[in-house]
């Protein structure tokens, strides 16, 4: 292990560029320590998100080395072999300024996504049993643990190419409430994620899937969401 | 373009990208079986000319191209031009069409 690392940091907005700060390596340090470095003891203007650090929040996603990663569960041992660590903003989503993010476009395709749960039952009536082992509660439980880093939205290169589309979380989100027995939402739904920004233009790339810092498989939930809709849409109810 | 049209599109991809995996393989199984010993168009001719089944096989082959690459095509140009609208519908019809003909064109001759 060498004594300093060499860090690359995205500096400004949108034009901005990276700039080089040298921070004392560490047993166990995480990007996250890292960064907190930066600003704590050597430039406090840098910007950057973070809340729990143990990886509940979602908040401090950052691109790590070019991939999006959740930086207070990354070890530099893991990303920085060489001594050298480059941390920029989360691709496919407007810069605010330094590492921090613009997220309102990434959790308002959750709202178009229906991403909201409405269920039948009123506040009066007993509890909705469902049991653990059922179907659709074990397809749901595979979704469910989320937290919303938008780490799956940087990684995806339809993102990318098709600015509307929307992403990985939001139509893991969707799945999540689709397969749920206590949902009245059905179809609204499933006209919602259809259209051409929907699942229906994920390309399977899996790179969701293999970046997910939960192990959720997002493409699982689009190739279901994908199957729901075609079912529906055959059936005349789309 | 409704949530629907949407769908059955991309359902109908799927299902023509079924029916060509089918067709691709006999297609290429057939020709390295039946040249392993060396054939003339000529030949090849002689062989399919009024060969109904296989007429058929390859309308439907052919059918499933016109179906299937349109459709593939529509989304690459939205991702690539952002191209989306009339216009795309109407290039893309154009190009389905084309397709078709020049496809059972080829048919007509091969086994006409």
């Amino acid at each position: 292990m060498s004594a300093t690392l060499r860090v690359q940091v995205w500096r400004g907005g949108a034009d901005g560029a990276f700039r080089e700060y040298e921070v004392p390596r560490r047993e166990s340090q995480t990007v996250l320590d890292v960064v907190t470095h930066i600003q704590r003891a050597l430039d406090p203007t840098l910007a950057y998100r973070y809340a729990c650090r143990v990886g509940m929040c979602g908040s401090c996603a950052m691109m790590v080395n070019g991939a999006a990663r959740w930086t207070c569960r990354t070890h530099i041992d893991k990303v920085a072999k060489d001594g050298r660590l480059e941390v920029a903003p989360l691709r496919n989503l407007p810069v605010i300024r330094d590492l921090v993010a613009d997220m309102r476009e990434f959790f308002d395709k959750w709202a178009r996504a229906g991403g909201q749960f409405r269920g039948a039952r009123s506040r009066a009536d007993d509890f909705a049993r469902v049991p653990p082992q059922s179907a659709s509660r074990q397809l749901a439980d595979a979704g469910i643990e989320c937290i919303g880093c938008a780490v799956c939205y940087a990684s995806c290169d339809v993102v990318a190419r098709l600015p509307e589309y929307l992403g990985p979380a939001a139509l893991n989100r969707a799945w999540t409430l689709v397969v749920d027995e206590r949902d009245a939402v059905g179809v609204e739904r499933l006209r919602a994620v259809a259209g051409d920004a929907g699942a229906l233009s994920c390309h399977t790339h899996l790179s969701c899937t293999e970046r997910c810092p939960k192990g959720i498989s997002p493409t699982a939930g689009i190739a279901g969401l994908k199957r729901a809709v075609s079912r529906a849409a055959l059936e005349g109810e789309l | 373009m409704s949530a629907r049209r949407e769908t059955l599109l991309w359902v109908a991809q799927r299902a023509s990208a079924a029916v060509l995996a089918l067709c691709v393989t006999v297609h290429l199984v057939t020709i390295v079986y039946a040249v392993r010993g060396g054939l003339t168009g000529a030949e090849i001719l002689a062989r399919t000319h009024g060969n109904a089944a296989w007429a058929a096989f390859y309308v439907v082959f052919v059918l499933a191209v016109s179906v299937h690459a349109p459709i593939g095509l529509r989304a690459v140009l939205a991702e690539w031009l952002a191209w989306r609208g009339r216009s795309r519908t109407v290039a893309l019809i154009a190009f389905a069409v084309a397709l078709a003909l020049l496809g059972l064109r080829a048919v007509a001759a091969v086994f006409g």
